[in-house]
């Protein structure tokens, strides 16, 4: 890697432990037949053990690609990581060999997918599946594996382990389901679980669920956790810290609880007013006008800039750095990705 | 509440399950929807939330006729639409349209926008003679927000929300009185969702429109209706204004619907306290006798199981006046506090 960062060389804060995963200035784009489409354009964040960083963006904003990116199953061609680290355990992913990488996925990281159903094999029981983990990465003869699989049914919560370990996928219901893709991701007891979407298709009620008991997983096993999720109340409810995405790139990183006091990037402003409360009738909702920009033609500049209130001159122009944001009271990192950040902060 | 524009009472909607190739016998019915009743006021937003398979959207489909109920009527200005056919149905759904959810497969995509749009004036050519149906799609998709030179495009040339546009520009083409809107932003990113709706919050006093708002989303309904029905396993649980439901909600399953919602505040995480239900929705084929919620309830009795309870103001707050008197279906409503 030639390109010098400024951001990644400062030194973090002494006092903290090194990050279990760094992600550093990727890119990525895909060749399509009408042009190529930059999904992440220097993307940088970090997680720590124990630590539940949530990715926040909309649908084309590059969450899951960066995700993918991390876990090594980018579709390559079309996909093309351009340039970046993937730093685990202080180690560059990108310069492994893939047989290198796939030792690490399941043991080392793991995910959990939006769509359970379409995650697992449906003509395998869900105890072969599981077990299969253990067949596999730690050469398990199938009975020791099949008990694993139990007992893993058991700690994700799944009544009656022991009969329905022989089940196949669509003899569970959506809870269940994802139920047991938490149960396979934890089974190597990876320090990095990636979760993408893991509740968006289930039900309120189950959703509560499925979030409690991946919180409660991640304590135990003092797991980092990648929460990639649209949705601002889930974030609310599990996060620690915050990164907010808008056409490929991180736009603003904050602990969570200063991101919801006061907002320093105006597309996060904007998502924050434009969600209905459960707690207050409004009046009008705030909307964000126009659309999301098309990746093929990614507007110079800061890529909000068409759809900012505050938008001036400059923002058309320069690419606004990363920029690290300081106020009196403030003691973790907190970063912004606009020109305005002081007059964004101020309201 | 105003005088009511459509009424629906014991609204039932059984699907057949049978067994056997060649000789079919009927072995059971999933009970979608099971005795549903509701009023919808002149100008009024009527919202349905509850969870997948509670049949919210069955009965969605019957309000506009596209599934004729088992039982039940549902009456439009008085006169029951459940049982028409030819002529006289067509004269009622023209007053009766609907919104769909996924813009994606709800528009076809071989149509031109202006095709699309303009469809409906091929089934009820009185709206608008040949000659002035271009203007009138033009006009339509002014309404919605989009640009009126894009009738010629196709489907796929527009976003998520542009497509919801043109959906919700087909369901105003007749000038109809009641939109029913099955889960309309549902689909939508967060930043365009809030233009839809003020969209449609916009759309409704332009054009006087009584909405049927279904969705899941207890914010997107608190936000947009006048009225609020809780559907659990077929039947309506709880049911007032929105301030009844939202701030003093009776029955267990609101309360724990309520509380389980993601509240975008982190502040509240801490002193938040949340009901976690435990356990799924049981099939709706074999639905629990009694109280249909018992199973998964907290405050479930014996006489849960055998008693089903009525859909009306409970026994303890008939006397009150207070927000807390509202319909509510529990042997053992009461009052808590919820939402933050």
């Amino acid at each position: 890697m030639a390109t010098e960062d400024p951001v990644a060389t400062e030194a973090p804060t002494a006092t903290e432990a090194p990050p279990l995963l760094e992600v550093r200035d990727l890119h990525v784009e895909f060749r399509t037949r009408d042009g190529v489409a930059k999904a992440v354009n220097g993307v940088e964040y970090g997680v720590r053990s124990g630590e539940t960083l949530a990715v926040l963006g909309e649908s084309g904003s590059g969450k899951s690609v960066t995700a993918q990116a991390i876990m090594g199953i980018l579709d390559i061609p079309p996909g093309r990581i351009t340039s970046g680290e993937i730093l685990f355990h202080g180690q560059d992913l990108l310069k492994l060999k893939e047989e290198e990488r796939r030792k690490i996925r399941g043991s080392g990281m793991a995910m959990i997918f939006q769509d359970a159903l379409s995650s697992l094999n449906p003509v395998l029981s869900v105890g072969d599946q599981l077990g299969e983990m253990f067949t596999v990465h730690r050469g398990m003869s199938r009975k020791d594996a099949r008990a694993k699989a139990v007992e893993l049914m058991d700690r994700v919560r799944i009544p009656a382990a022991k009969e329905r370990v022989t089940q196949y996928p669509h003899q569970f219901s959506g809870g269940m389901r994802q139920r047991i893709m938490i149960a396979m991701a934890m089974a190597l007891e990876p320090s990095l679980i990636i979760a993408d979407e893991p509740t968006t298709a289930l039900d309120v009620t189950v959703q509560a669920q499925v979030m409690d008991l991946l919180a409660e997983l991640q304590r135990e096993l003092n797991m980092g956790l990648i929460l990639i999720t649209h949705d601002l109340g889930v974030v609310a409810d599990v996060a620690d810290t915050i990164a907010v995405m808008y056409a490929g790139r991180i736009v603003e990183k904050a602990p969570v609880h200063e991101i919801y006091k006061a907002p320093a990037h105006p597309y996060t402003k904007g998502l924050l007013e434009s969600i209905p409360r459960l707690d207050q009738k409004g009046q009008d909702l705030f909307a964000i006008k126009g659309l999301p920009p098309n990746l093929m033609n990614i507007p110079p500049g800061c890529a909000f800039n068409p759809r900012c209130p505050m938008a001036q001159d400059v923002c058309r122009t320069d690419v606004p750095p990363l920029a690290t944001v300081t106020y009196e009271g403030l003691t973790a990192e907190r970063r912004s990705a606009c020109h305005f950040w002081k007059e964004t902060l101020r309201g | 509440m105003a005088e009511p524009i459509l009424e629906v009472r014991g609204l039932v909607k059984h699907y057949p399950l049978t067994q056997g190739i060649l000789i079919k016998r009927q072995i059971g019915a999933v009970k979608a929807v099971d005795g549903v009743d509701f009023d919808l006021g002149t100008g009024e937003t009527l919202g349905i939330v509850g969870e997948s398979g509670c049949g919210k959207s069955t009965v969605a489909k019957m309000l506009v006729n596209l599934e004729r109920p088992t039982a039940g009527v549902i009456r439009y200005k008085g006169e029951d639409i459940t049982r028409l056919s030819g002529r006289a149905l067509k004269a009622v759904r023209r007053n009766i349209q609907m919104v769909f959810q996924d813009p994606y497969t709800s528009l076809n995509p071989r149509m031109t926008v202006g095709d699309i749009i303009g469809e409906p004036y091929e089934i009820h050519p009185e709206v608008a003679p040949k000659g002035s149906r271009r203007q009138k799609v033009q006009e339509l998709l002014d309404v919605v927000g989009l640009n009126p030179e894009y009738i010629n495009r196709y489907p796929h040339q527009f976003s998520g929300g542009q497509r919801q546009r043109i959906g919700i520009a087909r369901g105003l083409a007749l000038r109809p009185e009641i939109i029913v809107a099955d889960e309309p932003v549902s689909a939508l990113d967060v930043s365009v969702q809030a233009q839809v709706v003020n969209l449609l919050d916009k759309l409704q006093t332009e054009f006087e429109l009584s909405y049927v708002f279904i969705a899941h989303d207890l914010s997107i309904v608190r936000h947009i209706s006048d009225r609020v029905g809780v559907m659990y396993l077929g039947r309506i649980v709880e049911t007032g204004s929105d301030a009844e439901i939202y701030e003093h909600p009776t029955h267990p399953y609101t309360q724990a619907l309520l509380s389980a919602v993601p509240v975008p505040d982190p502040t509240a995480r801490a002193h938040r306290e949340r009901i976690i239900l435990s356990g799924d929705v049981p099939s709706p084929a074999n639905p629990p006798s009694g109280c249909r919620f018992r199973t998964r309830c907290w405050k479930a009795q014996e006489r849960c199981a055998l008693e089903v309870p009525a859909l009306a103001v409970p026994a303890e707050f008939r006397l009150t006046s207070g927000p807390a008197a509202h319909d509510s279906a529990c042997h053992f409503a009461e009052e808590k506090h919820v939402v933050p």
